[in-house]
């Protein structure tokens, strides 16, 4: 695109971007301020994942770009137009082809694996920010590693509704240190994100952080001994391909209560459903 | 059966061509220019360039254009182009004091140097809609128009530096050349904030937001006996001083609304009895946003004079994270892009901790 940097971004500001994306490698967990700019994307719509994508995007890259899953999302359409027109990059919606991966609200059900980059559009980075307002107090209390008051919070969860109330965004503790928000996934994709081979990066625009999880880094979902964390299940099976292990959206098919559901990740449903027929 | 949400990028397109046609209107009725937008929305224009913190008038008129007169919408065009300059100095300070003034008022003296100038206001008009102002009409020659020459040439300090002399305000030390400018743009909001990172934030922030804030103080949500001290609109020169030149040199001549609020303070175990300040500076004529800015940043100097923060307009976390539209708008609006995931992880574990509850799916 003439007139416009590689993705976008100039490279000083790329450099700067890169400096706090290793800063946040180096401290799994730890939320580092950056000078997050103002994209050509509205706050909240992922910019800061495109900043943290523009930043790290190479020529011989290959990006999938997915919005619950699906690739074809209207927000994951209009990102992954921004990128090809910008960058002129290949783009693709498998999984397994893609060497950089932005996402919004979920992990592939195709494992990840070494060298791949996935990059997750984070609206609120802090995870205690339900409990406490303000980030002057926040701050000290990771610094202190005060995290008392979640566990607290989980605790009264189990007391008031027998399990803890939390369905996405489900805190982790990574590397036994910080504790972490993982972007609104559902906690099904937890699980995905312990000791992963792939690059985790979390990039905030609004709220200007970027934090990440190093390959292979040990991420915790928080839970009690007693409690023990758990994933959503569902009776059903995916109503197009038969998956029994993914996660899945549920469809509204007519007014009399009819439902299908089927699989939020639209490749791994397309490609189970290429295999059987 | 269930049709897999295909063709997001044709909708897209289509969704695209339409908003053009939106945009143009009905093509019978003349295509607005930006000069007119210029000339004849120029608030609109001051208050897009303020916001989104670049001055110039005719980008401003563009993304006004381009945003169907929707202000934020504009203010973020502007800004998403801003973010793309490249930034090669930082500016002297204005010299306000040196400004050719267009209007200047003080709500604190009844006769000061260089006098009352009543400028182009819409204080004293009385809100009847000019029915003769329609179409067509616009071109008639204002009544009476006063030869601008009766503005005296005569240097007009600002009320505050007038105060200064007297020991009676506090004074502001201006910081020194060795530290660099702060920029909201380029670096991240941290607590406590500087007062410059403060200011810039204040500049851009929301006029309606800071409106209500500024206001609230008004109502005894952190009360400090505003006095308008001075209100000021006129041209500045903006002036760079090149490191390899080694003085400064007028780049540009903007114009700026500038507003001193003169605070009532008592005294504390440190400080005598004194006035304090507050300062609002927006581009162009843009005084009600100067007034706001200025109230809302002297309620944020509440714990800096020794002043218990107790409501919304003196919360530095609250009021410098929340002030910009682009941001909240941006947040806000976000809730329109699809949640199914989240969503079903909800349904999920509502219906779990129904079923454990013993209700039936129908109750």
């Amino acid at each position: 695109m003439s007139g416009y940097n590689f993705a976008y971004l100039d490279e000083q500001t790329k450099r700067m971007i890169r400096r706090a994306i290793l800063k946040a490698v180096a401290i799994p967990g730890y939320q580092v301020p950056f000078g997050s700019r103002e994209m050509p994307l509205s706050y909240g719509w992922g910019t800061g994942g495109l900043q943290v994508t523009a930043s790290v995007i190479g020529p011989d890259d290959v990006l999938k770009v997915i919005d619950q899953g699906a690739d074809d999302t209207t927000n994951a359409v209009s990102i992954r137009r921004f990128f090809a027109r910008t960058t002129g990059v290949a783009t693709t919606r498998r999984t397994d082809e893609a060497t950089l991966i932005q996402t919004r609200h979920r992990i592939p059900e195709t494992p990840l694996r070494e060298g791949q980059i996935i990059v997750f559009q984070v609206p609120i980075p802090e995870p205690l920010r339900w409990l406490e307002p303000r980030e002057a107090e926040t701050r000290k209390m990771h610094a202190l590693e005060e995290y008392g008051i979640m566990h607290v919070r989980l605790y009264e969860d189990i007391t008031l509704h027998g399990r803890v109330a939390t369905s996405y965004d489900y805190p982790v503790r990574v590397n036994g240190r910080y504790v972490m928000r993982p972007s609104p996934i559902p906690k099904f994709d937890n699980p995905k994100l312990d000791r992963s081979p792939a690059l985790l990066l979390f990039g905030a625009g609004r709220e200007k952080r970027i934090y990440a999880v190093p390959p292979y880094t040990p991420v915790r979902s928080l839970d009690f001994e007693d409690h023990p964390f758990t994933i959503e299940t569902w009776e059903q099976a995916c109503g197009l391909c038969g998956s029994r292990e993914s996660f899945l959206d549920e469809i509204i098919v007519d007014d009399k209560g009819g439902r299908l559901f089927v699989c939020s990740d639209t490749d791994h449903c397309e490609r189970r459903r290429d295999r059987t027929r | 059966m269930y049709v897999a949400v295909k063709g997001g990028e044709r909708a897209i397109e289509e969704a695209h061509r339409l908003l053009a046609e939106a945009r143009r209107g009905d093509p019978s009725v003349a295509e607005i220019s930006l000069a007119q937008i210029e000339q004849q929305l120029a608030l609109a224009v001051d208050r897009v360039m303020t916001e989104g913190s670049i001055y110039d008038r005719e980008l401003a008129a563009l993304a006004i254009k381009q945003a169907r007169g929707d202000l934020l919408e504009a203010i973020f065009l502007l800004r998403a182009y801003r973010t793309t300059l490249p930034r090669f100095a930082a500016s002297e300070p204005i010299d306000t004091a040196s400004m050719v003034i267009r209007r200047r008022v003080s709500a604190i003296f009844k006769d000061l140097p260089g006098g009352q100038i009543l400028g182009p206001t819409f204080d004293y008009t009385h809100r009847l809609l000019d029915f003769d102002l329609g179409d067509g009409n616009g071109d008639r020659p204002a009544d009476d128009v006063t030869e601008q020459g009766e503005i005296s040439s005569e240097p007009m300090p600002r009320v505050v530096d007038l105060l200064d002399r007297e020991g009676l305000i506090e004074t502001e030390e201006a910081p020194d050349d060795s530290t660099p400018v702060d920029d909201l743009t380029r670096e991240p909001l941290r607590f406590p904030a500087s007062r410059g990172m403060r200011l810039q934030n204040l500049a851009r922030g929301d006029e309606g937001f800071l409106l209500a804030l500024g206001y609230s103080t008004q109502r005894g949500y952190g009360r400090n006996h505003p006095f308008a001290g001075e209100i000021r609109l006129g041209e500045v020169e903006v002036e760079v001083a090149p490191a390899e030149l080694g003085f400064a040199i007028t780049v540009a001549t903007i114009e700026v609304t500038e507003c001193q609020m003169v605070n009532q303070f008592k005294g504390s175990a440190t400080a005598p009895p004194q006035f304090t300040r507050g300062y609002g500076l927006a581009f162009g004529e843009a005084e009600r946003k100067a007034m706001v800015m200025a109230l809302v940043d002297r309620a944020l100097r509440s714990r800096e004079l020794g002043e218990e923060p107790q409501s919304p307009a003196q919360d530095e976390e609250f009021v410098l994270y929340h002030s910009d539209n682009v941001e909240a708008s941006g947040f806000v609006q976000h809730l329109k892009l699809p949640h199914y995931v989240d969503f079903q992880s909800e349904l999920v574990l509502v219906r779990n901790l129904r079923a454990e509850r013993g209700v039936s799916p129908h109750s």
